[in-house]
């Protein structure tokens, strides 16, 4: 893919993803209220993880940017993943009485 | 080419356009190495909250669920002022830059002003981690569902210093954001930016993203997953 750097994005994307962001950030604090067990922490995350890949993908302009970008952002989520997942794979499969619950 | 005679050139560079996606690339490993940096803290706090649930769900309700909300708009709302900015910069019109760097820098500031009213508050509640933290269950986590009589205060001081470790890191790099701001208001005032020329500008607004991003998950998992 070509190098696009000039790209210039529209007022009304911006503003689109803006209002999407705050869309949002009501719906996680309007869900945070709500009892659903270890389900409000997926919500939240979930919520926090699509959050984020609107600004990755538009604020900072990923989407129209060259592969070499992509590589970086991905190996900080990659990396960033295996910290946590091995991390856990130990903590969560210990003894019962060891954790509180989520 | 023209472009070769710019004086923004660089001399290790070919063309501008190689030196601005070189700019660009340093900046995108900044940031992934700054995700490794938060990330430590992101892990201990997940693992630490996996052992001291209740604890910590009483942690969160120390915490003003509508200062965070607000001070999510307000840093959401700077995210979208420097995208403006650095789409100013894309077109060359530095009045425009300069603009949107002033209101990402009120924006900037009304988010610390709300976070020094926060850790204000903490410090006359004595919830500051330290000898003189404090935690009175019946006072400070009324209407959460665990039983907060039950938890331990040093584990609810642990979620305290979670708490200030990473907003207080996080804020650390809001201070230094606004410090890079004031810089390219100046370089914008001189009229420094050109179409060609507003690398600057376009990786500080990577760097603000960023610390919206951390944003985006801090709120959450400190103020909301304990709330109902």
């Amino acid at each position: 893919m070509a190098y696009t750097g000039q790209h210039v994005t529209s007022i009304r994307t911006y503003v689109t993803v803006f209002l999407c962001l705050m869309a949002l950030t009501a719906l996680t604090v309007w869900v945070a209220f709500m009892d659903l067990g270890f389900m409000n922490t997926i919500v939240a995350m979930t919520i926090a993880v699509i959050k984020a890949l609107l600004v990755v993908l538009i604020f900072m302009h990923l989407k129209d940017n060259p592969k070499v970008l992509w590589i970086a952002a991905g190996g900080a989520a990659v990396w960033l993943a295996i910290m946590m997942s091995f991390t856990l794979a130990d903590y969560l499969t210990r003894p019962a009485s060891y954790l509180g619950g989520w | 080419m023209s472009e070769a005679h710019s004086n923004n050139l660089a001399h290790h560079f070919e063309t501008m356009e190689q030196q601005k996606q070189a700019s660009s690339l340093g900046m995108w490993l900044f940031l992934v190495q700054e995700v490794m940096f938060f990330g430590g803290l992101f892990l201990g706090y997940v693992v630490y909250r996996s052992m001291y649930h209740d604890a910590f769900i009483a942690g969160s309700h120390l915490l003003n669920v509508k200062l965070g909300a607000f001070n999510t708009v307000v840093l959401i709302g700077s995210s979208l002022t420097i995208a403006f900015s650095v789409r100013a910069g894309q077109l060359g019109r530095n009045r425009q830059i300069l603009g949107w760097l002033a209101a990402t820098l009120v924006l900037g500031a009304v988010f610390l002003g709300v976070k020094g009213v926060e850790y204000a508050h903490k410090y006359h509640e004595h919830l500051m981690p330290g000898p003189h933290f404090h935690y009175d269950a019946a006072q400070h986590s009324a209407g959460a569902h665990v039983d907060t009589e039950a938890v331990d205060p040093h584990k609810v001081e642990l979620f305290v210093s979670f708490y200030f470790a990473m907003t207080g890191l996080h804020a650390t790099h809001m201070i230094i954001g606004i410090g890079l701001i004031v810089w390219l208001m100046v370089k914008a005032a001189r009229r420094r930016f050109s179409s060609d020329y507003y690398a600057p500008v376009e990786v500080f607004g990577l760097y603000w993203h960023f610390v919206d991003i951390v944003w985006i998950f801090l709120f959450p998992l400190l103020y909301l997953i304990g709330r109902h």
